[in-house]
């Protein structure tokens, strides 16, 4: 099911083609040329909304790569636009809605809905997904005069899918798709590693007027002298705050460790018995640890077994402040972690996660999930961690309720999936209630988000969803009759509700959500009546213009409920399940093409009645066109076979 | 995505789960050609399943996008000191008080006011250099114990919990936390607090480090370094908040000197 799935070729170059004259000619009549969002293979200023370019595949699309994938990306790759103007948006739903006898293909996926069956709904829910996720649009330009009257609507070339988003509208969009990019890059390279900042003092700064200078040498020694001998208290303060400013270059950082004894004056000022100093200084290493050059950061080592020593102390300031310091430092290199293990980083955390102070937490999440996702995590880090009192008080904060911080459930939640995915020991987890803290926690949120306080909560939902659906799979959980099965109804609600979430906020994480209905429906009666009983195939089936990924799982679910027997059959026919069958028939992608199969055959093999209906609806021609196809050809021929002959 | 109305209603219902309907499966049922076949799905840590979500994690800690909690607030109050005896700082933020107070005045101890920065380590200070029933047991058995907390290695002297130290949870030599108190009297624990009465000589050997706190601390110095037990004559307030350490009333021999001591002058430096 998860297999590597095949890009997309449309099939339907010559239908598209056909589809482009005629649309073109309904379009010269009927003059609806708007801000002109698609370009006419045909040129001559018409607007058509079919436009098809055999080209990159959208990032929302996240499909597994092959070889011919990276060989089929013209241009640069993803579509760019972060935003599509709402002018734009509303031309390509009223062209959408005129030309519903049309091919509408998708310039970003070449997703085709054929005539007759063209529903406008799922092109526009398709567009909507694409537009409304912050990492792949529609890409649309007017393009005046075609040279070429390609037929292939090779008007919108790659180029306008891979120019970039920069000068759209949204900043904050454009700024945002890049730098995800950027960290797709980095994860896939297995460098993923990010590092929070803690700067709580810029009104102070703003008021000053001006921003820090990068400090010399000379003035460098010259704050730290006057901190540690100055005579005025609020002499040595102020000059160890404009040292901490200065520290906010990278130059003066530089600087600072290059100059002997900095160090161990800071670290002396750490351990000064000054509250204010202490504080400050704590600053100054935490400037130092979020530096991006290693040196600098390394340079931090020497202090860590006092930072330790202050995070087992009960300053919630100062153990912040050291925990966002030892989380930087954490992900610096496995070096600093050889360190910091046998220094006993693991027991102070587990000390320390016992603090009542939420933002002492939320910081000690952050640091506990730099530690679990470094590389050797699952030898070396994970065992201690499950050895000691951690998990206990990690699903306690995750206890749902109005004690339920989500700044500290994200980092906890994340932490956990970190443990779960390295498959160490989640048999002691689930012993823990893990399942069932979960399953409340998922609840929770469901609720959150029909009561529309939704900010910021796929954070949250993300990791919450790849716990419970790795926790499935553990055998102790398979086995029949445990209690530690997840069995509450609700729990599908709730993941309605949330896939609905993801379909308007988040569509990229719509396969996550599929993924655990997968898991939740895969051996479950209980759950597969569930889907029936609610009524949720219909909404399952509103999903699957998507995107490819999405369609697959949505399938695949369908599956799941259709291969329990005819008692399940029954519910899914007659009803809306075979025409979008019929639909997805014409997609292009193998891999939904070869699902779609599967579901059809289980329930020709259920149902007979259905094989009678799916003749009558031109199934036989649906399934010609993959006949020549590989993959395909001898699922096609043993379905045509069930069909005709029962 | 159209979702029915009385999926909103049932998620506020208590839990249940319905009598699942009979299971009957059919052998030619995902029968070659066809293959599905139902099944739960694991996705290890790398794979690239979870790259979206991996990324919208990292913008998040990046702060490219909205933090899921805000900053917190902290109001001012109106002005108030620290009701420490001796202490005149004042506050106006809670935070700030808070702070001064767990650096200042929670660890200490209260025979000698050295500050801790945890309780850990206030109580193995207590036992080494407060309690005399100590240096009695440590001739027979390891009593020194190791400093890093969830390690329960015990040790002969203080000098091998300093190596095991070194070679064993890679701190530094020179772990401020960790000074012997020597016969001589030249050592303390902490590196100083404003109103220790630390020894001139040890606090040279940490002034190249600190520097601060020496100055003025010179002259308030009565106390003599032989003395391994620190005879306690804090004033009364002090003995109240400090009070459930070993009260100063206890002595256990050796000589305790008890007279007027040099106490806490107010010290500016607080």
């Amino acid at each position: 099911m998860f297999s590597t799935l095949r890009p997309g070729l449309s099939h339907c170059c010559s239908s598209a083609s056909q589809a482009f004259s005629v649309a073109h000619d309904k379009l010269r009549r009927l003059r609806v040329a708007s801000a002109g969002p698609v370009v006419s293979g045909g040129g001559g200023g018409g607007v058509v909304p079919v436009t098809t370019k055999f080209s990159s595949v959208s990032s929302l699309r996240r499909e597994y790569p092959s070889p011919r994938r990276t060989a089929n990306r013209s241009g640069a790759g993803t579509c760019a636009s972060p935003t599509v103007s709402r002018r734009k948006r509303r031309a390509l739903i009223v062209l959408a809605y005129c030309f519903r006898s049309v091919s509408v293909i998708c310039i970003n996926c070449f997703r085709l809905w054929p005539p007759p069956r063209i529903s406008t709904s799922t092109a526009l829910i398709h567009w909507k997904a694409l537009v409304q996720s912050g990492c792949g649009s529609v890409k649309l330009q007017t393009q005046r005069k075609s040279s070429s009257s390609n037929s292939q609507g090779s008007g919108v070339s790659a180029e306008t899918c891979s120019s970039g988003g920069s000068s759209s509208s949204s900043r904050q969009g454009a700024r945002t798709w890049e730098e995800s990019e950027a960290l797709r890059k980095a994860r896939r390279e297995q460098q993923l590693v990010s590092k929070r900042l803690l700067r709580d003092d810029a009104p102070e700064e703003a008021d000053g007027g001006c921003v820090a200078p990068i400090l010399g040498e000379t003035e460098i020694q010259q704050f730290l002298r006057l901190s540690q001998r100055g005579t005025e208290e609020k002499e040595r303060e102020r000059a160890l705050v404009t040292l901490r400013r200065g520290l906010q270059h990278p130059e003066t950082q530089q600087t600072f460790i290059g100059l002997e004894g900095s160090m161990r004056t800071l670290v002396g000022l750490l351990t000064s018995n000054q509250a204010l100093l202490q504080l400050e200084a704590a600053r100054c290493l935490h400037e130092l640890s979020h530096s991006e050059q290693s040196v600098v950061a390394e340079a931090c080592l020497p202090a860590t077994s006092y930072l330790l020593t202050y995070v087992s102390g009960h300053s919630s300031d100062l153990i912040e402040l050291c925990l966002y310091t030892l989380g930087n430092l954490i992900v610096e290199s496995e070096a600093v972690r050889r360190q910091l293990l046998p220094q006993g980083i693991v027991p102070a955390l587990a000390a320390c996660i016992q603090s009542p102070h939420l933002t002492v937490l939320e910081a000690l999440g952050y640091a506990l999930s730099q530690l679990l996702q470094a590389k050797e995590a699952p030898e070396k880090i994970i065992p201690s961690v499950l050895g000691s009192t951690l998990p206990q008080h990690m699903l306690q904060l995750l206890q749902p309720g109005p004690k339920l911080n989500p700044g500290v459930a994200v980092e906890f939640a994340w932490c956990l999936h970190y443990i779960i995915c390295s498959q160490v020991n989640n048999a002691l987890l689930i012993t823990h209630g893990a399942l069932s803290t979960l399953g409340l926690l998922l609840l929770d949120l469901a609720g959150a988000v029909q009561r529309s306080e939704d900010a910021g909560l796929e954070l949250l939902v993300c990791p919450v969803l790849r716990c419970l659906s790795n926790l499935l799979t553990e055998a102790v959980v398979e086995a029949v009759g445990g209690q530690m099965q997840l069995r509450d109804e609700r729990v599908v609600a709730a993941l309605f509700i949330l896939l609905q979430f993801f379909l308007q906020k988040q569509p990229s994480l719509l396969p996550e959500g599929l993924w655990l209905l997968n898991n939740l429906t895969a051996n479950s009666p209980i759950f597969c009546t569930s889907l029936l009983s609610l009524d949720l195939i219909e909404p399952l089936l509103q999903l699957l213009p998507v995107s490819n990924v999405v369609s697959v799982l949505v399938l695949t679910v369908l599956c799941n409920v259709a291969e329990k027997g005819p008692a399940y059959c029954q519910h899914l026919w007659p009803g809306p399940l075979l025409p979008s069958l019929l639909e997805t028939l014409a997609f292009s992608d193998t891999e939904v093409v070869g699902q779609s199969l599967e579901l059809l055959q289980l329930l020709f093999l259920y149902r007979p009645e259905a094989a009678q209906d799916f003749l009558q609806q031109s199934g036989l021609q649906a399934l010609e066109r993959h006949e020549e196809e590989a993959q395909l050809q001898d699922r096609v021929h043993a379905l045509q076979q069930t069909a005709l002959h029962g | 995505m159209q979702l029915p109305p009385a999926l909103h209603a049932r998620l506020s219902a208590g839990p249940a789960a319905t009598e699942p309907l009979p299971v009957q499966r059919d052998p030619a049922a995902g029968a070659a050609p066809f293959r599905f076949a139902a099944r739960r799905v694991r996705f290890p840590r790398e794979h690239e399943f979870f790259e979206d979500g991996d990324v919208q994690r990292h913008l998040y800690l990046q702060d490219v996008l909205t933090q899921v909690a805000g900053p917190p607030e902290r109001p001012r109050v109106p002005e108030f000191t620290c009701q420490v005896a001796g202490c005149c700082q004042v506050f106006d933020v809670l935070e700030a008080y808070e702070h001064h107070y767990h650096a200042l005045h929670r660890n200490v101890c209260s025979f000698c006011k050295r500050a801790f920065p945890s309780g850990h380590l206030l109580d193995t200070h207590i036992l080494e250099w407060h309690d005399s029933l100590f240096q009695i047991l440590a001739e027979r058995q390891d009593m020194y114990q190791c400093l890093v907390e969830g390690c329960t290695e015990k040790f002969k002297t203080s000098k091998d919990r300093k190596d095991h130290l070194v070679r064993r949870h890679l701190y530094p030599a020179d772990f401020r936390f960790d000074k012997p108190k020597k016969s001589s009297g030249c050592g303390h624990r902490s590196p100083s607090t404003s109103r220790s009465p630390g020894p001139p000589a040890a606090l040279q050997e940490l002034a190249g480090a600190l520097g601060e706190g020496s100055l003025p601390l010179e002259g308030e110095d009565m106390e003599v370094c032989s003395e391994h037990t620190a005879p306690p004559a804090e004033p009364r307030g002090e003995r109240r908040t400090h009070g459930h350490r070993i009260p100063s009333t206890i002595c256990f021999g050796q000589g305790a000197a008890r007279g007027f001591k040099s106490t806490k002058k107010r010290n500016k430096q607080q």
